[in-house]
């Protein structure tokens, strides 16, 4: 990690005597060189030798690995020098984790979005540790005039057996990387694997446990100012007028600069500037319709009625299927606007110079920041740099790059590096949101229980398909039709973890369960009833893997014990999604005559399992976001304004509220999928068809707690 | 604007602020310590929680004109080297995901465990029920203040 050096130190540190006998550190972030928080990888490396992109090795031994994308909690930056680390078989005690910053031409698809980061980078990954390998070996059988087939690695080391000799890779490295390295190597047989499927600690941990700026919010630079961002109250309005005096004659205040429909205020600490924004005298002007969420309901229904819908799937021939239907299952599922609410809330720094810009901050995806960013000042992207900070949570939120794009404005305006910070008002009612929607199922059973006709309609909003029409029970039903009508709403959204399919799968599972009890069968039965319809005789397309959705399906019954547990009301859910298969059972037990979700048993296919102990743990935050924001997460709207702005108005589940989340991975060897994502659509399923197993009442709409079934109930 | 003298990790230091200036912000903006997060900005989610006088507070809602002489400690001083046994615990059962809210989760916990040494389930759970985590870690949160307590005499 860079560091200060010595004279800057000194000053840091100045020392004040003071009048009371006592020592006083005297500090001020704008005569001293701030802490830098993100890792310069280049002055790391400097010293030792670079095999590639990723990797280097120093004379010391310490093996540097640079994680190219953004650490948001997913576990990336533990996972992937993992995969590196393992190719190389280096010793993991030596291996120091770099995060890497913006540069496309060392590194592809810097981004942390759609759980596609290891699927992406497995095999490069694995590449990049085993060529640096080869050429250690390759120097190491030079050295002692042996075959290269003759040594082996392990832990850091290059052996030769028959001579005795040893040699540690950081010995090695100078004459390795004068190598040619191979177009082609050979990687691991994946039953070789030491590391990978180890239980691996987050390379953090002890930086996070200590206080040590690692995040956006905790980076400071010399002379850096902090700009405060007022944006129109409701979604809707456009900048009528400003009247900045009161706010500009607050103390610390620096500049009021207005752009678009944003006024900045600008000044030398984060707190004057909150409060200066208070004094701004803003008007503003209606530009759009102004929406509510208590018209969503009508809205949406008026449009799965009357809309003009996008037809994105069709098999067989519906309308007679539920002509002839023995019986028809109808149901709908609604859900609300959610903020993403990562715990660090936007923030970004930018420096517009003459010469070009530098960013730093929380970003999911810094090249999209960088582009637009050069868009915005005129600089072509090379002339824009991105430091990637660790990030305080990201959720989709960090996908967009309003934030960065902002403070790349107020710094072009005030011409002075600055800080852009959101509070949790701003973050909360500044856009963007999970979309409201609402889909529309129906089912055709004839008389032996058989599903004859599936339906469904989504109403999205801004999101063009509300729909995945090619998942789950797509394949399995001789006639179906699958289309979607979009809303087109004011109210900015977007992507938010497990886009679409965060609500879309609950409202899928819920209404299978429906169906399974019209037709007479257990849920889990009916839902292998119809994989193996899709294998045997698919209906169009099957863009899913029947068999590995039936093992986990299988898994979940297996270890939850379906069916059989006396006083525990079971829900059964199954999803794919982002290339991964998660099959979940709610357990609900009655207590004071209150339906209480005790567990959530998960069984999940993502291929093979990188790190065991991060891999477990987003399951587990998986599940407990996808159960929290199912039962809680309410974010309404009242003529385009925001009803919630902080944790007191919007619910987070908190420790007594989670239910206990048992983890069981299916070992199968298959390359690894993505993992941030696919164990949350399915949790809303289970717990919902769990609590209609105990209360008899369907979930229809979220958040739960709003529905009939929890009136009374806190 | 006014100049507060304060002690923060068995330290004296000095800040010229206003007397309104929360606390967190102090620590942040004025003296560098800022390993004390901001989530709320309304004593809702914990990520601020610092000591005072050994007490967990919320240092988001608490104006730097209201510590007087009170001894602050921060997550940069909870221990020297960082081996609190909270700390070790945290690291033990891999707690973090994205790691924000664990300054504060991880300065809850040392408080209770202060005043509980050996808490029960339902107390660390009520105890720590103040701070959110986002990326619900809670589960690894409550094993790590079982096995601090576990390890504290």
């Amino acid at each position: 990690m860079q560091t200060l050096d010595n004279t800057s130190r000194r000053s840091f540190m100045k020392i004040a005597a003071a009048a009371g006998g006592g020592l006083f550190l005297g500090f001020n972030w704008t005569n001293a060189s701030a802490l830098p928080v993100v890792v310069d990888a280049k002055a790391v490396v400097a010293g030792s030798v670079s095999f590639n992109s990723y990797l280097s090795i120093g004379t010391d031994n310490i093996i540097t690995i640079i994680s190219p994308n953004p650490e948001i909690g997913q576990g990336i930056k533990t996972a992937f020098p993992m995969v590196i680390a393992e190719e190389l078989d280096a010793d993991w005690k030596l291996v120091k984790t770099v995060q890497g910053n913006l540069d496309p031409g060392a590194f592809e698809r810097q981004v942390t979005g759609g759980s596609g980061a290891v699927p992406h980078s497995w095999e490069r990954l694995r590449k990049a540790g085993a060529t640096a390998r080869h050429l250690l070996v390759e120097a190491a059988a030079a050295r002692w005039k042996v075959p290269a087939t003759e040594c082996t690695t392990s832990d850091g080391k290059v052996y030769h057996k028959a001579s005795g000799k040893s040699a540690m890779y950081g010995e090695l490295a100078e004459e390795a990387s004068k190598l040619t390295a191979p177009k082609d190597v050979k990687l691991k047989d994946e039953k070789d694997f030491k590391l990978i499927g180890q239980s691996v600690r987050n390379v953090d941990n002890h930086n996070i446990a200590t206080g040590k700026p690692l995040f956006g919010l905790d980076f400071y630079r010399e002379g850096m100012l902090f700009a405060i961002i007022q944006r129109p109250k409701a979604f809707g309005y456009k900048l009528k007028s400003v009247d900045s005096t009161a706010a500009k004659a607050m103390p610390g205040i620096v500049d009021v600069v207005t752009f678009e429909n944003s006024v900045a205020v600008v000044g030398k600490s984060t707190w004057q500037a909150q409060k200066a924004r208070q004094a701004l005298k803003i008007e503003y002007e209606k530009a759009a319709d102004l929406e509510s969420s208590s018209d969503h309901a009508r809205i949406f229904t008026n449009l799965l009625d009357n809309g003009e819908a996008t037809v994105r799937r069709k098999n067989g021939d519906v309308e007679s299927a539920f002509k002839n239907a023995a019986k028809v299952i109808k149901a709908e599922f609604q859900c609300p606007f959610l903020p993403h609410s990562p715990l660090e809330p936007m923030n970004f720094f930018a420096h517009v110079r003459e010469d070009g810009v530098e960013l730093v901050g929380p970003t999911q995806t810094p090249d999209r920041a960088r582009g637009e960013v050069a868009k915005l000042t005129g600089f072509s992207p090379e002339k824009v740099s991105v430091e990637i900070t660790r990030q305080g949570g990201g959720f989709g939120r960090r996908l967009a790059a309003d934030f960065v794009v902002e403070a790349a404005h107020v710094s072009k305006l005030v011409k002075a590096p600055l800080k852009v910070v959101w509070t949790r008002e701003d973050d909360m009612t500044g856009g963007i949101y999970r979309p409201a929607v609402r889909y529309r199922f129906e089912a055709a059973l004839d008389k032996t229980g058989q599903l004859i006709g599936y339906k469904l309609r989504g109403v999205g909003m801004n999101a063009g398909n509300s729909t995945r029409e090619d998942n789950f029970p797509s394949g399995a039903v001789e006639n179906l039709l699958i289309d979607s009508v979009d809303h087109k709403s004011p109210i900015t959204t977007g992507p938010w973890r497990a886009p679409i399919t965060n609500f879309l799968a609950y409202a899928e599972q819920s209404f299978l369960d429906e169906v399974a009890e019209a037709a007479g069968k257990d849920p889990i039965q009916f839902r292998l009833e119809l994989l193996e319809k899709a294998k045997k005789a698919p209906a169009g397309d099957v863009k899913y893997d029947v068999d590995r959705m039936i093992a986990v399906i299988k898994l979940a019954a297996e270890k939850s014990n379906w069916g059989k547990k006396k006083g525990v009301h079971q829900g059964f859910s199954v999803y794919f999604s982002h290339r991964s298969y998660v099959a979940q059972v709610g357990e609900v037990v009655m207590e004071k005559g209150k339906p209480v979700l005790k567990n959530i048993i998960a069984a999940v296919d993502c291929g093979i399992v990188i790190n065991k102990s991060g891999s477990l743990q987003q399951v587990r935050g998986g599940v407990v976001d996808g159960f929290g924001h199912a039962m809680y997460g309410n974010m309404t709207f009242k003529d385009g304004t925001p009803d919630q702005s902080n944790f007191n108005g919007f619910r987070l589940i908190r420790m007594n509220e989670i239910p206990e989340v048992d983890v069981h991975f299916v070992d199968n060897g298959i390359s690894p999928t993505g993992l941030g994502e696919p164990a949350l659509p399915p949790t809303g399923g289970a717990v919902a068809n769990a609590f209609y197993k105990a209360t008899k009442q369907r979930l229809r709409n979220q958040p739960f707690i709003e529905e009939p079934a929890f009136k009374g109930i806190s | 604007m006014a100049l507060f003298k304060l002690n923060v990790n068995k330290r004296a230091y000095q800040a010229d602020v206003e007397g309104d200036t929360p606390l967190l912000w102090v620590l942040r903006d004025s003296l560098g310590l800022v390993g004390t997060k901001y989530g709320c900005g309304i004593a809702q989610c914990g990520a601020c929680t610092v000591h005072l006088d050994g007490k967990a507070v919320r240092s988001c809602v608490l104006p730097v004109s209201a510590i007087g002489t009170g001894k602050v400690t921060t997550i940069e001083g909870l221990s020297e080297k960082g081996d609190h046994p909270v700390q070790k615990a945290w690291d033990e059962v891999d707690v973090a995901q994205c790691g924000y809210c664990q300054a504060g989760q991880i300065m809850t916990a040392a408080a209770l465990l202060k005043e509980k040494p050996k808490p029960t389930e339902d107390e660390i759970v009520s105890g720590m029920s103040g701070n959110v985590c986002r990326c619900g870690t809670y589960h690894r949160i409550r094993e790590a203040v079982k096995v601090a307590a576990s390890k504290t005499n």
